[in-house]
């Protein structure tokens, strides 16, 4: 075997670990997502058009405490905007066009981008990225439908706890990306803004007013130094 | 339209258009170092915003704060990722803790 076939072989193997575990969290999805009040199909729907876990959790939440479809949106939005820049990078060794670009933008997400990433050459960042985010994409979504018919058939979702399911999705989601500072600051500030402005505004305006007040402050304060 | 489908299709369209931007937009127009800074940023604003939301705001009493069994669900949570536990057993542990909490007539 050469260097070239073994580094692609090591991207296929990292690809399907990462792509199957991720896929399972599909699963906490669609229970969640019921428990928010969404149907079966809408949790599919957000599985098969939006493939991107944290604003599609984002969305069920702000939704199930009774948000605007705006505010949702936004909060999901904001999420999602990393992922532009994901791109920015994938499409260095891709070279897609045509349809195969629109596929790779919609499996550009965390797990695939890290994958590509972490390979060698460009043939085992190109095997990397479409073998994770094709496993991913099945996964999520077959285990969206069973989290979802499971959410579905327990009735009471508080009974189970799957309102605290929302708050650990979330934790486990920042969790990483609070190691550098000032992540941590920024995740303070947010976390104090949102539950300053709840008792006055429409739920989902709090995370909005958080994300844009900890930005002016933290990337303003640090701009200026 | 309901709320529901209104959201969904918004924000799908919404996804769907961020990940194909990255793919048609020259990396400089994007490349300034404030920028980078804000965006790596703001997954972290809205998830710490969102995790203080969900366990913290009573929604049935006009966005009240509250602690009840899903801060113990977080705090359960936190302690499982600490021990650098997986996202699903994080998840799983978190919902077990509240749903004893409630089981033994917590709020």
């Amino acid at each position: 075997m050469t260097t070239a076939d073994a580094r692609r072989s090591t991207a296929t193997r990292q690809a399907l670990i990462v792509g199957l575990s991720t896929g399972l969290y599909g699963i906490s999805f669609g229970a969640i997502a019921v428990a928010s009040g969404l149907t079966v199909l809408q949790a599919q729907v957000m599985s098969l058009a939006m493939f991107t876990g944290g604003s599609q959790f984002a969305l069920a939440g702000v939704l199930g405490a009774g948000g605007s479809a705006a505010s949702a949106v936004t909060t999901s939005s904001l999420l999602a905007t990393r992922l532009t820049f994901y791109g920015l990078r994938t499409a260095r060794f891709l070279e897609a066009g045509g349809w195969r670009r629109l596929a790779a933008a919609h499996l550009t997400i965390d797990e695939s981008t890290a994958v590509a990433e972490a390979q060698h050459d460009d043939a085992a960042r190109r095997r990397g990225f479409w073998m994770t985010g094709a496993t991913i994409f099945v996964g999520w979504n077959l285990m969206t439908f069973v989290g979802a018919m499971a959410g579905n058939a327990i009735g009471d979702p508080r009974r189970w706890g799957l309102d605290a399911a929302s708050s650990a999705a979330f934790a486990a989601l920042v969790w990483p990306r609070l190691r550098q500072s000032p992540a941590p600051t920024t995740a303070a500030l947010a976390a104090v803004i949102a539950l300053g402005t709840a008792p006055f505004v429409r739920p989902g305006v709090p995370v909005v007013v958080a994300v844009l007040g900890a930005l002016a402050v933290v990337v303003f304060r640090r701009g200026t130094r | 339209m309901s709320r529901q489908w209104t959201a969904i299709l918004g924000a799908a369209i919404a996804a769907v258009a961020l990940k194909v931007l990255g793919y048609l937009v020259p990396a400089r127009w994007l490349a300034g170092e404030r920028i980078a800074r804000a965006t790596a940023l703001i997954p972290v604003a809205a998830l710490a915003a969102l995790v203080a939301t969900q366990t913290f705001v009573d929604g049935a009493h006009g966005g009240r704060l509250t602690v009840d069994a899903r801060a113990l669900g977080l705090a359960a949570a936190v302690a499982l990722l600490w021990r650098r536990a997986n996202f699903l057993v994080v998840i799983v542990g978190a919902a077990a803790v509240a749903a004893l909490a409630r089981a033994a007539g917590l709020h």
